[in-house]
């Protein structure tokens, strides 16, 4: 299908977009990896390595998902206010 | 084990139990709309919720007390394989980022109450959508009646399940109660009953975690001591297998079941007809966004709670039943009136998930088979009073399930459900994003999912069972073993797009798209999305 975009949407692909699309990723690429952390050394307080890792990704999986959210929050409203001047 | 009732946990246990009941029946009033009578109020509360209700209710719904039964005894029986349910959850939400908003848009713009229905709207198949509703519909009942067990593990250990020469009925009455309050105020408050109780729930699991992932490695002298001993029960050798009973990190040839289990099992959790329910009674797009940066605190916690498999194992409970493993833990560790705030916690944890999921297979029945194939004029009141109806009949037929039945055929057909409710992928996830996919090619491909994971699991043998002894299996073409639900899935996409290919090649029939692009970014408060009460049925109520 080869529809001319919407003159007022811009590009679909942008920088921050990719960013987003990065974050959302990550976790995808670090859990399903598992070869690279299936491993009990070094140990934090005791808990091997296999588990502190996956559960101190849950934190960093949370950060980046905070961080796609905001990105994308800000995009929606740089392309509304866009959109909103285009058809003054 | 069963020496006797636990008094002072069994109290405890009951005053919470009266406390949500109460709560249960009070819920028909909480945020009580002008028009009861409708799907919407009764099915989805009203479609209110904002973002903290939103997040009780899904943490209620999704970690479920199987989950908290299940995950540590996994880890009890063989250590880090057990584990992959964290990077489930944690694969989970970066994944429903990306397609829950667009449900959410759609579903609100059309009046959609379940999955089939913007399945039926975007493919304007029937056929299609009879096959998502009956596949969420096989896929939850096996589900509740996993909470019961989740129950039943419970009452076993605090003494009231009774031993193994009791009378049946005095040996089920407690489950019996339990189950017949539970039905009452689910049919008489619908969705708002498990909303609200959810927050007594959630609380009390999240203190009884803090409490036990601090006092339990101090009383059994720190993390070091407990994996040590685990460690060393699990070189010992099974004697059913021949190999070490598990492991501490997994094996190079585990890695692949490990991860295909995760990736697998969060592409699932969302077309289950209950997460889809939580998120459609929702107020608003952003309601779920900012959602899926507050719900990982769930994952954070089901990682601690499933070490305490581990403490289990270093506090030499021994038990036949895996299961019973953490209820019997803390009975162990904590004093009495505290173990029975643990187990208040599990067995309201089961009463919230089992009343969403009630909910969720009722709508899907009254929406997607009463209304498109038995009667097409029922009116929203009719719609309200089958559905509430039918959620009786599902917790009836859950009961009858696990009393009747081996607690091993639940467990193998939560199995399955979680199989077959992953062939539902393609033609909801796929339909909210491109129309491109053929909705006969979908329903084959639906078909060949079900049927070659349904073969599978059953070709599955564990040392105790000749038939579904698991969920992982070789791969073909790759060798390897992974999830069976995941080559499954692999091979519908695969026959969906070669399939649509053909069909569009001789021009088969489209069928009508009643939605429109805009209708995926809709929020709240645009025109032609009502923030409160929308019509139930999609264009008719103007």
């Amino acid at each position: 299908m080869s529809q001319a975009p919407e003159v007022s949407r811009g590009p679909v692909v942008t920088p921050v977009r990719v960013v987003i699309g990065l974050c959302l990723i990550a976790p995808f690429v670090a859990m399903l990896w598992v070869g690279s952390y299936a491993k009990t050394d070094p140990a934090f307080i005791g808990i091997p390595f296999f588990y502190w890792y996956q559960m101190l990704w849950v934190v960093i999986s949370t950060a980046l998902t905070m961080i796609a959210y905001q990105l994308w929050r800000r995009d929606q409203r740089a392309r509304a206010s866009r959109k909103g001047g285009a058809e003054q | 084990m069963k020496d006797g009732v636990n008094g002072v946990a069994l109290g405890v246990f009951i005053f919470f139990f009266l406390l949500v009941t109460v709560l249960g029946f009070l819920a028909a009033r909480w945020r009580k709309a002008e028009n009861e009578h409708s799907l919407d109020e009764w099915g989805l509360g009203g479609r209110s919720f904002g973002t903290w209700i939103t997040w009780f209710l899904l943490g209620g719904d999704l970690y479920t007390a199987y989950t908290f039964v299940a995950v540590p005894a996994a880890i009890y029986a063989a250590g880090a394989s057990g584990f992959f349910a964290v990077p489930y959850t944690i694969l989970v939400y970066p994944l429903i980022f990306t397609f829950l908003p667009r449900l959410w848009s759609v579903s609100h713009k059309h009046g959609y109450v379940t999955t089939s229905d913007f399945v039926r709207g975007r493919f304007g198949s029937k056929g299609l959508s009879l096959a998502v509703a009956v596949t969420g519909i096989l896929a939850t009942m096996p589900y509740i009646a996993l909470q019961l067990v989740g129950i039943q593990a419970v009452l076993d250990v605090m003494g009231v399940g009774g031993g193994e020469d009791t009378n049946w009925f005095v040996k089920d009455l407690p489950l019996l109660i339990a189950f017949g309050v539970l039905a009452a105020y689910t049919y008489s408050s619908g969705l708002r009953a498990p909303a609200l109780i959810a927050f007594v729930k959630d609380t009390l699991i999240y203190i009884v975690i803090a409490v036990a992932i601090i006092y339990i490695p101090i009383k059994l002298g720190g993390f070091d001591d407990i994996f040590a001993k685990a460690g060393e029960a699990f070189s010992q050798t099974n004697p059913a297998t021949g190999k070490p009973k598990g492991a501490l990190a997994p094996a190079e040839a585990g890695q692949w079941t490990y991860a295909t289990l995760a990736l697998g099992s969060a592409l699932a959790l969302f077309m289950y007809p209950h997460s889809i329910t939580a998120t459609l009674s929702s107020r608003s797009r952003e309601v779920i966004r900012r959602n899926t940066t507050i719900l990982p605190l769930y994952s954070l916690m089901l990682g601690l709670l499933a070490l305490l498999g581990f403490m289990a194992i270093a506090a030499g409970v021994k038990v036949q039943n895996g299961q019973l493993a953490i209820p019997q833990l803390f009975e162990t560790m904590f004093p009495d009136w505290f173990a029975g705030i643990a187990f208040a916690a599990i067995g309201i944890g089961a009463l919230v998930p089992a009343a969403i999921m009630s909910i969720a297979a009722a709508n899907l029945f009254t929406r997607n088979i009463y209304k498109d194939f038995i009667k097409p004029d029922a009116t929203a009141q009719q719609e309200t009073a089958v559905s509430k109806i039918v959620s009786l009949l599902v917790k009836v037929g859950a009961l009858v399930f696990v009393l009747t039945m081996d607690k091993t055929v639940a467990i193998n057909f939560q199995l399955l459900g979680g199989i077959w409710i992953l062939q539902t992928f393609p033609a909801l996830v796929g339909g909210l994003f491109t129309r491109w996919f053929h909705r006969w090619a979908l329903l084959a491909g639906w078909a060949v999912g079900m049927v070659y994971g349904t073969m599978a699991a059953y070709g599955v043998a564990s040392p105790t069972q000749k038939h579904f002894g698991g969920s992982a299996k070789e791969i073909p073409g790759i060798g390897e073993i992974g999830y069976i639900g995941l080559t499954a899935f692999v091979l519908n996409v695969a026959v969906t797009v070669v399939l649509t290919f053909v069909l569009k090649a001789v021009k088969a029939p489209e069928g009508a798209d009643e939605t429109k692009p805009e209708d995926y970014t809709a929020d709240a408060g645009d025109p032609g999305v009502q923030v409160e009460l929308p019509p139930a049925t999609a264009g008719s109520a103007h």
